[in-house]
């Protein structure tokens, strides 16, 4: 039998919010699953889609992206212009073929260490259910192989 | 050529025991651009930091990761350690290998395959790292202190004394808060008052102090050593410069059946008040909202009372804008409604009270003038059973945690009643006696052993009204037995809460608050008194339940380390900065609109002869907070956000 699918899942999130919420989670020992590597960057509004495209580019399977509650943005406004963009962004996604599911958006302040726990662990449930992103990757290999004619 | 280090610290137990270090050390050694790869128990001790040093200076290193816990613990002293070894210290970078991997994952595996994967992507980024110089910025010598209670005038006393202007803000038309409510004090039993007014009076009279009551925080913006805060003067409806205090309008006032806030709603005050006698400043306010002028556009007797004409129904709401260098918080408390515990009878029986209209029951200056009276008939009640934890350590209706003070203020309740009503039975219902603090159990015992105070450990699950009589029923857990007391008052060691706005008043300056509403401190242990913000300090009961000593305490560290701000000439920045391309700028101005501090600015490039050849997005380098909103939303990819910059995320992200 084959070795049960683990997600390669890349995530973007604040240092304000949502990074000081894995420190909690991790400083209160909660346990959740191995799957997601993090990128710290100083706010949400920092997080540029081709970071999105160049991680699922790179192998990642899902992509989560987390930032302060609206509202509590150490920067006053950066999560509502990441909303935004997000907004924009997932039409572009759905047009692409990109599907959305493997995106996934949420606020986690520095208080929440368990959601983070409790999200990390259902997002790596969700994209394992979705599968390995071949259709993704396959294509990427296929353009970066060398044209034979 | 990179020639990075990789430092692996093992955190004693912490990450080795979970991460196979040297399997980490030995793969990260072969990624290309590492120069050396060492494992330590503790790179955080000084001779950690020095072999970090000495292998800085071995491998002329040109970056350096740390592999070790969050970058929110050490990152400062390994960078200084760097700059210490001759390195800039922005070549630094942490790998976080403890909080989000050794202490969250069971596989020793993955949890290494995933180290491995944190600190790869982390050489990558250091691989693009530049040499970055702190920003220097210069700081206003002001302080502004948002409220007026004990932490607050603490804190602006001793900034002020140590010849440091401070403004005051308090909302409330007086100075006090809380405190100034308070019977007696435990542990020693003295007079709240006594000890506070002369404090408000200090502070009111200090010649670097600028106190504004009645006043509230409109907005703030800036940063550390500079801060513009606009604050709004509520209009008193009462020339506060030619009004003496005289108090002939407030006796003359007919409206004079308003529940005080002050007394909590057990006395009445008029519709022109102070709220209490020893105000500060002594100076009313109209509360336009049971003025009869105000309601019916008839009446004026104050106009006609006041001798000095200080009654100005036209006044507005006025404005002011302060250039602020630190902000002590100092917002203070509230105590719980106790609605939610139908059982007792909060808000059905007059006689079932809360601690703070204990505290004015007991106060000599109180509506009572200190004798205990049921608010019902102002007899004196014969048996008072008090109920702890009314909403403290109770996840199902109230809160979940300890409120601090309860257990402390119930035994002085009792001893207050012990000694105003002789032969008076006092009876408290408890989960546990928690009296820690100087003085403190010894009070709890005296409560007990001098002045009979009756405690029975249980829950009481019903109070209701039989007889004239309040009939509490409890149980007794230490005899097993359910116990039924008749009692003629019902005093509830209510739970001590956020304010109810604090959750809006932090999104307006800017600071963290966990789920209760209490604000956070930027580290519990170690910063237990800065918030999240540079430049922001918590002092009081607005952080979390605190009695009058703990208050104290941080409304003076708060002090110190405002005046350590203070104390220097210029403040140095994270140079964490956006800075722009001006050759590829194409001046779309899509930065502008996305810059929420307003720190890009348009300049004009000229040729030589002064001809305009374009204009260009420009950053202000004080006015730039480094979140980087700028840098996504530029078309042409002009500015860039130092310490993460496009190339630096992307590298991260390959290597992954």
């Amino acid at each position: 039998m084959s070795e049960p699918f683990e997600p390669k899942i890349t995530a973007f999130v604040c240092t304000y919010c949502t990074y000081a919420g894995a420190d909690l989670a991790g400083t209160s020992r909660l346990k959740y699953a191995p799957n997601v590597r993090i990128i710290r960057l100083p706010c949400t509004g920092r997080i540029s889609p081709m970071f999105i495209l160049k991680a699922l580019q790179k192998g990642a399977d899902g992509i989560l992206i987390s930032g302060c509650h609206p509202g509590d943005c150490h920067f006053t406004h950066g999560n509502y212009h990441a909303r935004r963009r997000w907004m924009v962004f997932r039409a572009l996604l759905a047009f692409t073929g990109i599907p959305e599911e493997r995106i996934k958006y949420s606020w986690i302040s520095a208080a929440e260490g368990l959601k983070f726990a409790d999200l990390i662990n259902s997002i790596t449930e969700d994209i394992r259910k979705l599968g390995p992103f071949d259709q993704y990757h396959k294509l990427i290999e296929e353009t970066q192989a060398p044209a034979s004619l | 050529m990179s020639k990075i280090g990789v430092f692996i610290c093992h955190c004693g137990e912490n990450i080795g025991a979970k991460v196979d270090c040297t399997r980490l050390a030995s793969t990260l050694g072969d990624h290309p651009g590492v120069a050396s790869s060492i494992e330590y128990k503790y790179f955080c001790s000084d001779p950690g930091q020095e072999s970090v040093k000495k292998a800085i200076r071995d491998n002329n290193l040109t970056g350096v990761v740390v592999a070790a816990c969050s970058p929110r613990m050490h990152e400062a002293t390994f960078r200084k350690a760097c700059a210490e070894a001759g390195l800039n210290p922005y070549m630094c970078e942490i790998a976080n290998i403890r909080e989000q991997c050794s202490w969250v994952h069971n596989d020793n595996d993955k949890a290494t395959d995933k180290a491995i994967d944190i600190v790869r992507s982390m050489v990558e980024k250091v691989k693009r790292n530049n040499n970055l110089q702190p920003i220097e910025v210069p700081v206003t010598r002001r302080a502004l202190v948002i409220g007026g209670g004990i932490a607050g005038i603490q804190a602006a006393l001793d900034i002020a004394n140590a010849g440091q202007e401070v403004v005051l803000v308090e909302r409330e038309p007086s100075l006090g808060g809380h405190m100034a409510q308070l019977s007696e004090t435990f542990p020693t039993l003295d007079c709240s008052q006594c000890i506070m007014t002369p404090r408000m009076v200090e502070a009111a009279q200090h010649p670097k102090i600028r106190l504004l009551t009645y006043a509230e925080i409109e907005s703030v913006d800036g940063y550390i050593g500079n801060f513009q805060v606009k604050v709004r003067l509520k209009a008193r409806y009462v020339n506060k410069s030619t009004c003496t205090g005289c108090g002939e309008c407030i006796t003359k006032c007919p409206s004079k059946k308003i529940s005080s806030e002050f007394d909590c709603g057990i006395g009445k005050r008029t519709a022109i008040y102070t709220p209490f006698a020893q105000a500060v400043p002594n100076i009313p306010v109209i509360d336009k909202n049971s003025c009869t002028y105000f309601k019916n556009g008839k009446c004026k007797i104050c106009v006609k009372t006041c001798p000095l004409d200080c009654i100005d129904f036209e006044m507005q709401d006025e404005f002011e804008d302060l250039e602020i260098g630190a902000i002590v918080v100092a917002t203070g408390f509230q105590v719980q409604n106790n609605a939610m515990y139908g059982e007792y009878g909060f808000g059905k029986y007059q006689d079932v009270i809360t601690g703070l209209q204990f505290e004015r029951l007991a106060s000599a200056s109180g509506p009572t003038g200190g004798k205990v009276q049921r608010p019902s008939d102002g007899k004196e009640p014969e048996t008072v059973v008090f109920i702890q934890c009314a909403g403290s350590r109770d996840p199902s209706k109230g809160v979940k945690y300890c409120s601090k003070i309860c257990c402390m203020y119930t035994a002085k309740h009792a001893m207050l009643y012990a000694h105003k009503v002789h032969g008076g039975k006092s009876k408290i219902f408890y989960m546990d006696i928690r009296a820690a603090g100087k003085g403190y159990d010894e009070f709890t015992r005296r409560a007990i052993e001098e002045d009979e105070a009756g405690y029975l450990r249980g829950r009481v699950s019903k109070v209701w009204l039989e007889n004239g009589k309040l009939m509490v029923r409890g149980v007794d857990t230490l005899l097993g037995k359910p116990v039924e007391i008749a009692a003629d008052m019902v005093v509830l060691a209510t739970a001590m809460v956020a304010q109810p706005d604090a959750k809006e008043f932090a999104k307006t300056i800017g600071i963290g608050y966990d789920e209760y509403g209490f604000f956070n401190e930027a580290h519990l242990k170690l910063r237990p008194v800065e918030s999240s913000t540079a430049g922001i300090f918590l002092a009081g009961a607005c952080q979390s339940p605190k009695d009058i000593p703990d208050s104290v305490a941080q409304a003076s560290a708060s002090a110190s380390k405002v005046l350590a701000l203070f104390s220097k000439e210029k403040l140095e920045r994270e140079p964490v900065i956006a800075v722009n391309n001006e050759s590829t700028c194409a001046g779309c101005w899509g930065c502008v609109l996305a810059c929420p501090y307003g720190a890009i600015e348009k300049k004009d490039i000229m040729d030589r002869s002064g001809k305009l050849i374009k204009r260009v997005a420009s950053v202000n380098p004080g006015l730039c907070q480094g979140c980087g909103t700028c840098v996504t939303f530029c078309r042409s990819n002009s500015i860039d956000l130092a310490g993460f910059t496009e190339k630096q995320i992307f590298a991260e992200v390959m290597g992954l």
